[in-house]
Parts: structure tokens; sequence; C-alpha cells
């Protein structure tokens, strides 16, 4: 990894509830990271290992139970809507407004002078192909329209660092395919740091310089992979060999931990049964 | 474009099963009282309050008490507008309070709160007080109890999504809570506005100095039926208009 660092996650660990709760969780484990400026870095690994746990302390929404995260040279204590901007799987646009009100609405939040607004909004709607909905209301648009939406706002918060939670998670296969194709041609231009959650290892591969693979919980960094294609990645990369090698060893990588974390809840689920079920 | 006419020549459809229906009321009435022995004094003909109701109209004898009634609803609405939203809020800021004080609250509303009209007669009299306290009594539950469900159930991403963009508390407050729990809250408003004209009409049939109500209840104990029942023609057209406007209020509210 070459270049200025962007964020550093350093021994970061986190735990929901305290030990010897019912609901004690130990989600990340001591994980440390550096994101250079300009990288897409995808976190993938089985479910609940963490990794949005993760997401959200980079975006100082959650505080970390030990260690610290860096972005610039400050430590994160709390949201910087100047240095981050979030896209997140559900819907998060209000529905009360339209989509340019939307996008209007963040730039309010961070303090946009208003003349501005409109012509940043209007610029990042034309981007992510949503000029001739600007005043449709979410409620009017597809899944996918949404979550373009959904980027919409955040490009248009202009922060160098784009956080997003596996913002294609509820959309179908094609649907997430083309957005998949067009994120990584807008992305190319805007030379942001992303860090972009997700469950598909097809997407990961294809939208993301380094993929970091997550063991089971508690979660932390099991190996970092790099993925050498250049920016934007084109249709044709995707049945490519390469893109088939790297899928495939993500997928060996995942499949234990995956098991793993399976049989765990599966043991979970039969304690608790067990405690209340019939003597 | 279709299904737009279909739909538009329903709506025309059941508008006039409506209004067949209300036309066969009044035929239904005008029979009894001109055909049938229906005695007068028990139920008028249709035509006699129609004279007595045109009467009541132009000689504008019923200003005097109408105002006293939208006054009484005014000033009722008022405080319990304020107070239910007001409170509403402040209960819906801690989980803990929601749950003292939502059961509390909505056990209170299922109590049928007009028995204690008596009362309110003891404390504030029998003039206009005692409607507007007793108004404000009831239609209060309706309106608290809608603002904390408002308030209290906003969906977290937004509040997580707009304070990762730097919303201080005060634009949390008017660019996410309350557009979020406006829908909700306008319909506790409807709810506590009809609630307050029944109980102020209710509440000066049984127990007042003037007033639509009181009004209607005189003309009853003079046994003057026909002139009674145009009272009660006015007072209907009347809460049924205010109804409409406070319906519609609510709905471009939440458009």
């Amino acid at each position: 990894m070459t270049g200025e660092v962007a964020i550093r996650v350093s021994g970061v660990s986190h735990q929901f509830g305290e030990k010897g709760d019912a609901r004690f969780v130990r989600a990340l484990l001591d994980t440390s990271l550096e994101i250079a400026r300009g990288e897409l870095l995808c976190l993938i690994g089985p479910s609940g290992c963490g990794k949005s746990t993760l997401l959200s302390i980079i975006g100082g929404l959650m505080e970390p139970t030990a260690g610290a995260v860096e972005v610039g040279h400050q430590q994160v204590r709390g949201p910087l809507p100047r240095e981050i901007a979030y896209v997140f799987q559900e819907n998060a646009l209000f529905p009360w407004s339209t989509v340019i009100e939307n996008v209007k609405l963040g730039m309010l939040f961070q303090g946009v002078p208003r003349p501005e607004q409109e012509k940043r909004a209007r610029h990042s709607l034309a981007a992510v192909g949503l000029a001739d909905f600007a005043d449709h209301y979410p409620g009017q648009l597809s899944g996918g329209m949404r979550q373009r939406a959904a980027l919409a706002r955040a490009l248009s918060l202009e922060t160098g660092i784009l956080l997003m939670d596996e913002p294609f998670g509820a959309l179908d296969e094609q649907t997430r395919m083309v957005l998949g194709e067009d994120l990584s041609v807008l992305l190319s231009r805007t030379e942001k740091t992303i860090v972009f959650v997700t469950h598909s290892l097809g997407e990961a591969v294809f939208l993301a310089d380094r993929v970091a693979v997550f063991s089971a919980r508690p979660g932390t960094i099991k190996e970092i992979i790099e993925i050498e294609e250049p920016h934007p990645r084109r249709p044709e990369f995707i049945t490519s060999e390469k893109f088939t090698s790297i899928r495939n060893k993500l997928y060996a990588l995942l499949h234990d931990e995956i098991r793993k974390a399976v049989s765990e809840s599966a043991r979970i689920d039969r304690t608790e049964t067990g405690r209340g079920g019939s003597p | 474009m279709s299904g737009r006419a279909e739909r538009s020549a329903g709506r025309w459809a059941s508008r006039a099963v409506q209004l067949s229906f209300l036309i066969a009321l009044l035929v239904l009435w005008y029979g009894l009282t001109t055909w049938g022995h229906v005695s007068p004094i028990l139920l008028p003909n249709p035509l006699a309050v129609l004279h007595e109701l045109i009467q009541v109209i132009t000689t504008g004898e019923f200003v005097g008490d109408l105002l006293t009634t939208l006054s009484e609803l005014a000033a009722a609405f008022t405080i319990s507008m304020v107070l239910g939203t007001i409170i509403g809020y402040l209960i819906s800021r801690s989980p803990y309070l929601i749950e003292v004080f939502e059961p509390l609250l909505a056990g209170i509303y299922s109590i049928p709160i007009i028995l204690f009209l008596p009362l309110y007669s003891l404390l504030f009299g029998l003039g206009e007080p005692s409607k507007i306290a007793l108004g404000a009594t009831i239609s209060f539950f309706p309106i608290v109890l809608n603002t904390i469900a408002g308030f209290g159930h906003v969906d977290r991403i937004f509040i997580i999504s707009a304070r990762s963009m730097g919303a201080s508390n005060y634009q949390l407050f008017r660019r996410v809570l309350v557009p979020a729990a406006l829908p909700i809250i306008l319909t506790g408003l409807r709810m506590g506005f009809t609630l307050a004209l029944l109980a102020i009409l209710g509440s000066e049939v049984l127990a007042s100095l003037a007033g639509l109500g009181h009004r209607i209840a005189e003309l009853d104990e003079k046994m003057d039926r026909a002139h009674m029942f145009a009272y009660i023609t006015f007072a209907v057209v009347i809460a049924a208009f205010l109804n409409t406007v406070v319906s519609w209020l609510e709905a471009k509210g939440k458009r």
C-alpha cells in the first residue's frame, strides 16, 4: 500500500453489554487497519462479524470499547460531517421531502450556503442519473433509484471519505450489477476514500482496491487481498480469469468463517431453547 | 387514465347511493308526519322545520348562541392543542416517561369524561368556563397520546442519518422529528377537535346558560318542537362544516 493514510484504525475492540449479561456480545476484537487516500476498501465477512460496527465506529456514530480511529490527523469522537458522508443500507431518505430537497437538506445540515446547495444538488443528481426525478418523492422511486438518490446526497456533501453500509443489500441481483458498474465509473472520477461493507463476493471483487476479510465473531481482520485492476472496471472484468480466481480465493477464505458463524449461532439457539423449553 | 376515470365513476356512484339514502330518510320523515299518526309534539313535519330554520337564519337570532359555542370551542381546543403537544413532546423524549405515562393516559382516555360534568359545573359554574374546561380535558387525551406516538416512534435511521450529516439539535427537531411525527399528530388534533365539539354541545344541552346546545334544551322544555329541530339541523350543519374543514386541513398537512 502506498500514499497518504486517510483512515487509521488502531486496536479497535467493541462489545455490546457487559460480561455476564444475557445480551453480552463481543462484536470486534483488536482490529487494526490503514486505509490510503483515494482507496476503495471492501469489508466482507459472515453476518454479525462486526463489519458494520467497524463502519459506524469509523464514522463516529459509535464509540469503541477500546482502541481509536484517526481521520486525517484527528481522533474520531463523533460524526465528522465535513470529512465523512454515509450511504446506509436502509432507505434513509426522508419520505416527506422530494429527492432534491433531501439532497439539499444534507447540505443544510452540513452548513453549505443556500445558493450553492441548488447547484451542487442538480450536479450530483445528474451524476447518478436522476436529473429527471429531482421533484419526485422517495416513495415514487424504485429501490435502486432510492439508493442512487442516497448516493447523490452523500456525493453532494463533497467529503473526502464515503462510508457505504451494504448500500445495495436490499436490491435484486440485476439492479445491483448495474449500480455497481455505475458506481465504479462515478467513483473513479471523484478520488474519494471509500469503505464499503458488503455480503457479496462478486461486488467486493468488482469494486474494491483491497478486500478485508473478517473472521467470525468476535470479528477481526483475517486477511487483506489486493485487487490490481484499473478503475473504472469494465463489465468484461467479471468474466475474466483474474476475477474468478480472486473470487474463489475469497470464497475459500470466507467459507470456514461462515460455517463457524452459523454453528455458533446454532449453538446459541440450542442453549436458549434448552433454557426456556421443557425440563 | 381509464383507471382513474373508473375510480372517479365509482366515487360518484357511491356518492349517489349516499345521497339517495338521505333523500329516502327525508321522504320517510315527511311520510310519517304527514300521513302517519306521529304526534307533531314528538316529531314535527320537515316542512315546518324548514320554515323555522329559514326564520332562524334570516332573523339572525342564532348569532349569539353560535358565537358562544364557537368561542368555547376555540378556547378549549387551543388549550388542549398547546398542552397536549408540549406535554406529549416532553414525554416522548424519554423511553422511561413513555413507559410510565402512555398506558396511564390511554387508560384515562377510555373513561367517559363527560360523566364528570357535574363536578366541572361545581368547580367552574354553569357558564362558559365549565364548557371550556370539559372540552379541553376531553380533547387533551387524543392529542397528547398521538403526539407521544408521533415523536416517540421516529425511525432511528432518519435520526442517525441526520446526525451523520451534522444536524444540530434544532435542525433535527425542525427538519426531521416534526415532519416525521406530523401526520400522527394531525390525526390526534382532528380527533381532539371532534371530541371537543361533541363535549361542548353535549354539556350545553345538559347544563348551561348559553350556546347552541343550551338553546336546543330550552326549546325542548318549551315543547317548541319544530323550532328545536331547526336548531338541531343548524348545529349539525355547523358541526359537519367544521369537521370537514378540519379533515381537509389534516389531509393538506399530511400531503
